[in-house]
């Protein structure tokens, strides 16, 4: 578990942010189990790793959420789950633990802690998750199944046929229509 | 990077102290820099999440001499709008600024910064140089007459591509971004000076733009953008058929466009003929 990796985010430099993640997850069930129950000893963001462009998109999420959270404006139970919300391109809180937050069937978990003190943090985790601490674990085909990019109107396809000729860009590009899309939702008026 | 320093000449001449920011970025030990004050937003330059990912946050303060309630809608709905059009450019293809995040309650939002400078800047600064030089009016435009062609294929990009019109298609929301290579060579060339005006237009300030597929707004747009060509820069307003001939050619349909121009130039010219 030597990979939690503790971050102070521009603009909020008095809330750290641990964030850790873990492959083939053998305890989803007990994970969920925790978080519906309420038990305040699992205060965490518990998110479908496969569904996370880069570190900025996690990164952003994580920034709306403790923005609501300063701003007496989370629409969820706490900053934890609000992260898991600010993940969706919709308002539908419900759907988006569904698709972002874990299931009894994930096994690429990434978690985010809000605060607290890092040895704490890493202590109860190494206790608490059963898998392996890892790199990376994207599935773009599902990131562009739930940020719905393949369908009309373009959907991203366009923008990324337009120039986009290496990888890298091509990640860059997915990066900023998940970003733009999360950044819209809400937006009612 | 170049950052403009003097503010824009239309800035209030009683310029209040120093704004205050919402609350989050009020905290900051390097605060935001602030760039621009236009009539409605400020502009300035921070960074989003990490320190080594810069961006542009645009905040529009709440009006006092507007209703509050009146004036936190108008706000939010200006902050949506133009989120909404960026995200959708950006989807389509069309060169903008990428949407990093939205607070649409306290007035703000945070783009992609663009390295660069607006095209007026750019196009004055060229013009200077070849002043300098001792390079006559009329020779060795080419460049100039390059720039004319990426203006108007990124302009029939938005209107063809995007569906949207920009509704304030001037030379200061329109910036250049240089390309790494045009920094590097153009050095000791004939035509010093001309790797001012290399890179990639980008689009930008979309506070008024709309979702219109319609030739009147599209032609409305060329228009606005070749007054103001002729405003800040004659020279370039001569030019301006460079412009119109890629954009000619940018999409389907560009041509009527095109013709709808000159009747709103015919309107433009009656309508200052009788004051
Ligand atoms: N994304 C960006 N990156 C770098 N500089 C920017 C960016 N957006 C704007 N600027 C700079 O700030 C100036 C003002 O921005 P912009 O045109 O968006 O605001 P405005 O004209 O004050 O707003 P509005 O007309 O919507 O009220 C631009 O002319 C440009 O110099
Ligand atoms: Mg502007």
């Amino acid at each position: 578990m030597a990979l939690l990796e503790t971050i102070h985010l521009e603009h909020l430099p008095t809330t750290p942010i641990h964030i850790s993640l873990y492959r083939n997850v053998k305890n989803a069930p007990f994970l969920q189990q925790q978080l519906l129950a309420g038990n305040t000893d699992f205060e965490y963001a518990f998110i479908d790793a496969s569904v996370i462009v880069s570190r900025i998109h996690v990164l952003s999420a994580a920034y709306r959420a403790i923005n609501a959270l300063h701003s007496h404006r989370l629409r969820s139970r706490n900053v934890h789950s609000e992260i898991v919300f600010s993940l969706s391109p919709n308002n539908n809180i419900a759907e988006s633990f569904r698709r972002f937050g874990i299931t009894a069937t994930t096994e690429n978990l990434l978690v985010v802690k809000v605060g607290g003190g890092r040895e704490e943090v890493k202590r109860h985790l190494e206790g608490a998750v059963e898998g392996e601490a890892v790199g990376g674990m994207l599935d773009v085909g599902k990131v562009r199944k739930v940020y719905k990019l393949n369908s009309g109107g373009g959907g991203g396809k366009k923008g990324l046929g337009n120039g986009v000729v290496n990888e890298e860009e091509e990640r860059r590009e997915l990066e900023v229509f998940v970003l733009g899309a999360m950044a819209l939702r809400g937006a009612s008026n | 990077m170049e950052i403009q320093a003097a503010p824009p000449a239309h800035q209030a001449p009683l310029s209040p102290s120093p704004h205050l920011l919402p609350p989050i970025f009020q905290s900051d030990t390097a605060p935001p820099q602030m760039i621009t004050q236009g009539a409605e937003a400020l502009l300035y330059r921070t960074t989003y999440l990490l320190p080594t990912l810069p961006c542009a946050l645009k905040y529009r303060p709440s009006k006092p001499y507007r209703h509050p309630i009146l004036d936190a809608r108008l706000t939010k709905h200006r902050i949506l709008s133009e989120a909404r059009v960026l995200v959708k450019c950006r989807r389509e293809g069309v060169p903008v600024p990428a949407v990093y995040a939205v607070d649409e309650r306290e007035g703000w939002v945070m783009l992609e910064w663009v390295e660069g400078e607006v095209v007026r800047v750019k196009v004055n600064e060229w013009l200077r140089r070849r002043k300098e030089l001792g390079v006559a009016e009329g020779v060795e435009e080419e460049v100039l007459k390059g720039l004319m062609g990426r203006i108007g294929r990124a302009i029939g990009r938005m209107h063809g591509g995007g569906g949207l019109c920009m509704g304030d298609l001037t030379t200061s929301n329109l910036m250049l971004r240089p390309k790494r290579e045009d920094t590097v060579n153009g050095e000791g060339s004939r035509n010093a000076g001309d790797e001012v005006l290399g890179g990639e237009i980008v689009l930008i300030d979309f506070g008024l733009a709309s979702q219109s597929s319609a030739d009147e707004d599209r032609a409305v747009d060329l228009y606005v953008l070749e007054r103001a060509f002729g405003s800040t820069h004659p020279r370039a307003e001569g030019l301006f058929s460079e412009l119109l001939g890629a954009y000619g050619t940018s999409f389907k349909g560009a041509n009527v466009v095109l013709k709808k121009l000159e009747e709103v130039r015919m309107r433009g010219r009656k309508r200052s003929m009788l004051g």
